[in-house]
């Protein structure tokens, strides 16, 4: 039942895609909204996919690397929703709906058959430090998008010879502020979550452990977010600069993501 | 998919037979504007006209279009032959108080499917000076709803009109054609939009005083930019332009000053060394927190062009708009198949609503040919016949009657229902041929 709510969620996703992609040519009210509303059926399939995994596998989603990463990409089009109804643009739709897409069908195609190792640890504490953190790299993976298309909108204008699809991309200005807004929602889940985390270990073993390379890579990721902000404002920074250091930033992310959950930490594994 | 007619669509008596939308006109395609000023309908006129066409029985429906672009009369001919044509014409000259020889070679007839098709062509802005422009659709639906609101459209018209006003709306929603700006005026404006999103809260600063210029403050102040300043070293010229824009009035000397507060800054200026130094606009720049948006009108350039390469300027020259909107008419031009296959998708269905009533029509007048006939034989055929009895006479008719009706049932269903529109409007004109039933009856006459 779980693999048919995934596979439905990859299909609504790929249709609010279609619908995303068209309004980039042919900006139809009504197709923005069904494109919404057919997004907003992705993330309940989705929601429900996640549910009923956790409930035929006895297990939470981020004990495997398939349920960690499908979290991550349900988070991620939630932080875009949010920020659609926040800023009232559809255009960066088409992009974060691919970016799932494909996020989602790699996964699909990488198989998540094998049946998650039992959880070395939990309660409702651990879950939401965990929750936390895979929500804040979805909204800093959506900031990396946003930055993306700021740099390639950005790069056309400079050149002077604009293209079609450019007349319906999104201003720079709406990109910036989204990415901004993604970055707080990002930090604001971050912060929290650490605190959360360092709050549950100390309960659990009576110590802060701050040596851990994860612990150490989240707050370089922390400290480069705070620093792109703090960019984002002053003058001779705002724009592409700005934009070029957040895109960076995700590279942080990304490593923390990958090479520090599989190989260089003992506490964390996919989150 | 099936299209839907309503019974409700009931023509005029007159009209009965043959529906047709016919159109005299001439637009910028035909005719010199010194020709067209003079053939031009006031909105009183535009009513006049419709009433006049109507009350002279030229016409059973008549809307007229006037635009600085074209004038063109529409209607539903009261006659079944071609004397309208002539009709309209003549009402035209008259009207205007032109001669006939005036008309020649500058004006345009359509009738039938190919009028239809000239009203959805202007409705799409294919006809248009400068394809693809909006205006057209508001005034044309200015033009129909007067001549509704006067009663002087019909069910044809009616149909037609609120055909032509979806077609410009899918257009320009569906298609390029009237997507990307097609002035330097309004190119610049859009670029700026790009950057900053909407305009309102946002400032300009317009350096200079010319006739672009004056239009990109125009296509601002649609957009609702916020604070607008005006810099001209002639202070009269840069006062005359604020008062009537509604800016402020900058002072020459204070254009530094300024510069670091306007998002947009516009300009315009003749002068052989360029305006705005790199070192100028740097200041100002340093002094923002966002970037700047800078168009240059001017020729020679007014903006020192080192400065293109400062961060966060965003400057574009008058050749680089030109080139723009180059490009945006050809993509315009490249949209045109896509934009004619919606104006025959819906051709297609004023013509298979034309055909549904049409047949409908024609099968009344062959029905009443047949009784007309059936009566007249029996009475002939009656006539010294005594031993015939009322009953006998009665059931005779009924049994005719039947005849007449079973007869009917085949054709009368394929015209309503056959699968080419095409051909159920030739079968129909081809039984109105065989049967005589284009010549007007003696009630017609009478009428």
């Amino acid at each position: 039942m779980w693999n048919n709510l995934a596979y439905l969620s990859i299909v609504l996703y790929a249709a609010a895609f279609c619908c995303y992609a068209r309004i980039l040519y042919v900006p139809h009210a009504w197709l923005g909204r069904i494109a919404t509303f057919v997004l907003s059926a992705g993330i309940l399939a989705h929601y429900f996919a996640l549910l009923n995994r956790s409930h035929v596998m006895h297990a939470i989603p981020y004990d495997d690397l398939y349920g960690s990463m499908s979290l991550f990409g349900w988070l991620l089009a939630v932080t875009y929703l949010g920020l659609e109804f926040l800023h009232r643009d559809r255009a960066v739709g088409a992009f974060v709906t691919s970016f799932l897409v494909l996020w989602l069908t790699g996964l699909v195609l990488l198989g998540h058959h094998e049946m998650p190792e039992p959880p070395p640890a939990g309660g409702p504490l651990f879950a939401l430090h965990v929750t936390l953190n895979s929500w804040a790299y979805a909204a800093f993976a959506l900031s990396f998008l946003l930055s993306i298309v700021y740099l390639a909108q950005d790069a056309v204008l400079r050149s002077r010879r604009p293209g079609a699809p450019f007349w319906r991309f999104p201003a720079l200005d709406v990109l910036d502020r989204m990415a901004r807004s993604s970055v707080y929602i990002g930090l604001i889940a971050l912060i929290v979550g650490v605190s959360l985390g360092f709050v549950w270990q100390h309960r659990l073993t009576g110590k802060l452990l701050f040596g851990d390379p994860k612990v150490l890579v989240t707050l370089a990721i922390l400290a480069a977010y705070i620093v792109y902000l703090w960019l984002s404002y002053i003058s001779g920074w705002r724009g592409a600069r700005a934009a070029r250091v957040c895109a960076l930033n995700f590279a942080v992310v990304l490593f923390s993501y990958t090479l520090v959950n599989l190989y260089l930490t003992r506490f964390h594994r996919f989150f | 998919m099936a299209t839907v007619h309503s019974s409700k669509d009931r023509i005029a008596p007159a009209t009965r037979g043959r529906i047709r939308v016919a159109l005299i006109g001439c637009s910028h395609r035909t005719a010199p504007v010194e020709f067209r000023e003079r053939v031009a309908f006031t909105p009183e006129q535009s009513i006049q006209a419709a009433t006049e066409l109507r009350r002279q029985g030229i016409l059973e429906e008549a809307v007229v279009l006037s635009t600085c672009n074209r004038s063109e009369l529409y209607g539903v001919p009261a006659e079944t032959d071609d004397s309208f044509a002539e009709a309209m014409e003549e009402f035209l000259t008259s009207f205007h108080g032109l001669s006939r020889a005036e008309l020649d070679g500058r004006t345009y007839r359509w009738q039938g499917a190919d009028a239809v098709r000239h009203l959805y062509r202007v409705a799409a802005g294919l006809d248009s000076m400068l394809l693809g422009e909006a205006e057209i659709l508001g005034q044309l639906r200015t033009a129909y709803s007067q001549a509704l609101d006067h009663g002087s459209t019909g069910p044809v018209l009616n149909r037609a009109f609120q055909g032509a006003l979806e077609v410009g709306k899918r257009v320009r929603a569906e298609t390029e054609v009237g997507a990307r700006p097609m002035s330097v005026a309004l190119a610049g404006v859009r670029l700026a939009e790009r950057v900053f999103g909407n305009l309102k809260g946002h400032s300009a600063l317009i350096i200079g005083a010319g006739a672009v210029a004056e239009q990109v403050v125009e296509h601002l102040r649609n957009r609702g930019i916020g604070a607008l300043r005006v810099a001209n070293r002639t202070e009269e010229r840069a006062t005359d332009l604020a008062s009537r824009s509604e800016a402020e009035a900058v002072g020459w000397g204070s254009l530094q000053k300024v510069l670091g507060g306007a998002d947009v800054i516009v300009t315009s200026v003749a002068s052989a060394d360029p305006v705005l130094t790199r070192s100028m606009l740097s200041q100002a720049l340093e002094s923002r927190r966002g970037p700047t948006f800078a168009i240059d009108l001017g020729v020679p350039r007014n903006v020192a062009p080192d400065a293109a390469g400062l961060y966060n300027l965003y400057l574009y020259n008058i050749d680089d708009l030109g080139e723009i909107v180059e490009q945006n008419k050809r993509a315009r031009e490249a949209e045109i198949p896509r934009a004619e296959a919606i104006i025959a998708e819906h051709l297609a269905k004023f013509e298979s609503w034309r055909a549904f009533l049409e047949a409908g029509s024609v099968v009344d007048d062959l029905r009443g040919h047949f009784h007309k006939h059936r009566e007249e034989l029996i009475r002939e055929r009656l006539a010294g016949a005594e031993n015939v009895s009322d009953e006998e006479r009665e059931r005779l008719m009924k049994i005719t009657h039947e005849l007449i009706e079973r007869v009917l049932e085949e054709p009368g269903q394929r015209l309503r229902n056959g699968a080419s529109v095409r051909g159920r409007l030739g079968a129909i004109e081809a039984v109105r041929h065989l049967f005589g039933l284009d010549r007007p009856t003696e009630k017609d006459e009478d009428e």
